[in-house]
């Protein structure tokens, strides 16, 4: 650089750039913000898409199946010469994991919530809580191959009559898979009441006991419940564990000893069939995902609502 | 307690001390009863976790050795290996990860920084938070619908990453904007009053502070993803393959798929495999969990 | 396309309504010519009729309790007020003849001449040198040796080239809150800016780091317009030449500095400069 252009007041050299490259700046401040919220779009976008093709399958599913069937109907056998879409049978499959899985997961996740919140001392939290975090970044598959290989043999040397696949294994391993769940959503809700009320209680003599379940719980109730919730949600979509440990006999039936299908599990097993496009096996497994979808989603939606209210309260 | 001039000197009625007194101690008694059960809440978690290390690490640590790596699988169990796996995995990561920083980086900007407050941004940001409770099998149907068959894009790596992106992209977002908002307002103030547009603040003050934790986030949010299974098959990962992909739109399988393939397999060594395949899986993992933890420690102090 | 600019962000919701345009006859001496001013928070009004007529190549101090507006009116001045978003203004502000409020002003173009050092020192967390740096680079001034240039001036000016010299490519993080400040100021001169708004600059500061403040702006004043909000009166009477007292969103009074401080001619200037309220 000369000296000449060294003497060029900063102020002229501003002014002189802004006439050439303002329109590059402007362009920049015009067309970012549009592809950013694009890119937001993206996330509609992908929701719209799961309701469209969902819906679309769906319904070229109910050209071939009766509503009243798929809805009304307890007995699934896509594959036989004479097939039945009752997708209740599906659906009891599921429910038996799911209340396994939330019997080992509410209490389990909840003591670990309370004690971490109410007892624990800043170390031990710092030392409890990743364990709980490598808990949840467990693989699905490996949950599989853990209900399956360790838990199923131990339970049949407990219970004489549980066949190989059954719907007690993989309840129990869901409920494990879904315990940091719960654990970290409570725990964030009850540490979220303020000191002031429980010093409040303290003082007046309570026990710790007595704080976290007379004025913790009941102040954190909302967050609690959308824990729960949304644990039931993952219960509800869980599909390796279940696909791997709990076999592929669809049953209307109330006995966690016998093998089941969820709707998960059902999915998995047509899509690995390669069931030809345009099957009614194929469009089946839409109408099973959509019906997952849609409780899933009002069970996001409810726990959602749940944990908007509850942060306003604060 | 009782006051010497008040009317209820004498009458001990009123708060029985001894009642009291064996309350509390009967309280206490429970707080600490209580306390180790809450507690045990926590140990279950802990003594579940180790015994599933114990379990996989007993079954398939002999397995693991450079043949095993290197292997194609095979139908004999002592030949047989996860490469293509393994280099399956590695392929869906390096699509995942400059997807998601894209498109989740920028909604998550569009919502910090641009977004006005109206209906429209809150129904993203309420779907966005619904979208991340979605089961993974769903957007494995997305997938398959949608990547595989109206794209035309088949049993691809790239519609298995497609999928597995869409999959992460909530979580992704809500880590990428929390890291925006821990930003400083002072700064964007300080960039603003120089005369820098609303862009140039964004990009050259406001998203380099947030960086790591936006990193952090991805590459944790892309470890669960690598770890998912259900979307894979779903979009038709193949189950046994005898190369490897040679292009984005390659047949391909993954880590997951093949140790699923293994599990299913009724002799016991198969069920060795796929412990081995866990093993090999899991370290992928936790050595992507420790990069992302070394960011967050190393930048963590800076702001 | 000016229509999209309002769009942003931020100034979307500011309705400037220009009735009629003002003919008010601009100085040559003045900086600013505020004129009939409001502003609002929502429904709340936080400047009331304000009018100051701003001189160039002075300090302008301005004083008032917590509340009274000073700093909303400072941040009016190049139009950062409008981050918030429920603000509203009517009223003008004519800074080089023109209204600022007006549809085809760029806000960047105003903040480009009208630097600003805010109440925390705030640098970014980046080297010494990228922070004077950052200004000029971001008005397209890419020359290694232009830039090594201005990074040095800016930091003598800011009388802080002494101490930061050896370490211009440390992170800015790791000086003092008073070494902070004056970079700060060193980052707002590197653009070359007419005026410098301060708001309450040495309100986080020592009072040592506060001496060094107030000479620097004693010494800027020669080459720049500075406006400096204050809750210090004592400050306001040892740096500025010209003080404006502001009460519930209203200029009571504006006139010289000493005037203001030995012989107000209101009342609750009075009252306020000799410590009965604020």
């Amino acid at each position: 650089m000369n000296e000449q252009k060294r003497e060029l007041s900063i102020r002229e050299m501003i002014q002189q750039n802004k006439q050439k490259k303002y329109s590059q700046t402007n362009v920049f401040d015009k067309v970012m913000p549009f592809l950013l919220f694009l890119s937001a779009l993206v996330s509609v976008i992908t929701t719209i898409g799961i309701a469209f093709t969902l819906g679309f399958e769906l319904f070229k599913f109910f050209e071939r199946v009766p509503v009243s069937e798929f809805l009304g109907k307890t007995e699934w056998y896509p594959m036989s010469a004479d097939p039945r879409f009752g997708v209740w049978a599906l659906v009891m499959g599921t429910l038996q994991i799911t209340l396994i899985a939330m019997a080992v997961a509410i209490p389990f996740g909840l003591a670990s919530a309370i004690y971490l919140s109410e007892y624990a001392t800043e170390r031990a939290r710092r030392i409890l809580k990743p364990i709980l975090e490598v808990l949840a970044g467990v693989p699905t598959i490996v949950f599989g191959f853990f209900a399956l290989s360790f838990v199923t043999p131990i339970l049949k040397s407990l219970i004489p009559g549980l066949q190989i696949y059954n719907a007690l294994s993989p309840g129990i391993v869901v409920g494990i898979m879904i315990i940091p769940m719960i654990a970290s959503i409570s725990e964030d809700a009850m540490s979220a009441v303020p000191r002031k009320i429980r010093e409040g209680a303290l003082g007046l003599g309570a026990t710790r006991l007595e704080v976290a379940v007379k004025v913790v719980m009941p102040a954190a109730l909302s967050g609690i419940i959308a824990s729960i919730v949304l644990g039931m949600s993952r219960a509800i979509g869980e599909t390796m564990i279940v696909t791997i440990a709990g076999g592929s006999q669809p049953n209307f039936e109330f006995n966690p000893l016998n093998a089941i299908q969820t709707m998960t599990a059902y999915i998995v097993q047509i899509a690995k069939g390669d069931a030809g496009y345009g099957t009614i096996e194929y469009y089946s497994i839409y109408a099973v995902g959509a019906l997952l979808f849609v409780f899933t989603l009002l069970m996001n939606v409810f726990a959602n609502w749940v944990t908007r209210r509850f942060r306003e309260e604060y | 307690m009782a006051l010497p001039n008040s009317e209820f000197k004498n009458d001990k009625n009123l708060i029985d001390r001894e009642t009291v007194s064996k309350r509390i101690k009967m309280r206490l008694q429970m707080n600490e009863v209580f306390k180790y059960v809450f507690m045990a809440g926590l140990v279950f978690a802990l003594v579940v976790l180790s015994t599933l290390i114990y379990d996989i690490v007993t079954k398939g640590a002999g397995w693991v050795d450079l043949d095993f790596l290197r292997n194609f699988p095979s139908r004999r169990a002592e030949r047989a290996g996860l490469y293509p796996a393994l280099i399956g995995t590695l392929w869906l990561m390096g699509l995942i990860i400059p997807i998601v920083f894209v498109l989740g980086v920028g909604a998550a900007i569009y919502l910090e920084e641009y977004a006005p407050k109206n209906r429209l941004t809150s129904f993203i940001e309420v779907n966005i938070s619904n979208l991340a409770g979605v089961p993974s099998i769903v957007f494995g149907l997305l997938g398959l619908t949608l990547f595989v068959r109206a794209m035309a894009l088949g049993n691809s790596v790239i519609a298995g990453a497609l999928t597995l992106a869409l999959m992460s992209l909530p979580i992704v977002i809500v880590a990428a904007q929390e890291s925006l908002r821990s930003v400083k307002q002072e700064l964007r103030h300080a960039s603003l009053g120089l005369g820098a547009s609303k862009w140039q603040t964004t990009f050259n003050v406001v998203l380099p502070s947030a960086l790591p934790g936006i990193i952090t986030g991805i590459i944790l949010s892309v470890s669960r993803a690598i770890g998912e299974t259900a979307p894979l098959i779903m979009v038709g990962a193949a189950t046994f393959i005898s190369t490897t992909p040679s292009g984005i739109f390659s047949d391909f399988t993954a880590l997951p798929i093949q140790i699923y393939n293994w599990t299913g397999r009724p002799q016991a060594e198969f069920q060795n495999l796929a412990a081995a395949g866990i093993i090999v899986l899991m370290t992928v993992l936790i050595a992507m969990n420790s990069v992302a933890i070394y960011i967050r420690n190393k930048y963590s102090n800076r702001n | 396309m000016m229509k999209q600019e309002e769009l942003k962000k931020g100034d979307h919701n500011v309705n400037t309504t220009t009735t009629e345009p003002m003919t008010t006859e601009m100085k040559k001496d003045s900086a600013y010519v505020v004129n009939n001013l409001n502003l609002w928070y929502g429904e709340d009004q936080a400047l009331i009729d304000v009018n100051l007529d701003i001189k160039k190549n002075e300090v302008t101090a301005i004083i008032g309790p917590s509340g009274c507006g000073k700093s909303t009116f400072i941040k009016t001045l190049n139009r950062m007020v409008e981050l918030v978003p429920t603000v509203r203004t009517n009223g003008e502000i004519l800074y080089h003849g023109r209204n600022i409020f007006d549809r085809g002003y760029k806000v960047e173009d105003l903040r480009t001449s009208v630097g600003m050092v805010f109440q925390q020192p705030n640098p970014f967390p980046k080297s010494v040198y990228d922070n004077v740096a950052y200004g000029p680079r971001t008005h397209g001034i890419k020359n290694k040796k232009v830039l090594d240039e201005i990074v040095e001036r800016s930091l003598r000016g800011a009388a802080i080239w002494d101490e930061v010299k050896d370490r211009l490519h440390e992170n800015a993080y790791g000086l003092s809150g008073g070494q902070q400040q004056r970079l700060c100021i060193a980052r707002t001169l590197a653009i070359e800016p007419d005026v410098i708004l301060m708001d309450e600059p040495t309100s986080a500061l020592d009072p040592i780091s506060t001496l060094k403040v107030e000479e620097l702006v004693q010494e800027l004043k020669e080459k720049y317009s500075i406006i400096i909000v204050t809750h210090n009166m004592q400050q306001a009477a040892r740096v500025s030449d010209k003080t404006a007292f502001f009460l519930n969103g209203e200029v009571v009074e504006f006139d010289v500095t000493d005037k203001i401080f030995s012989n107000p001619s209101d009342k609750r200037t009075e009252d306020y400069i000799s410590g009965r309220f604020g």
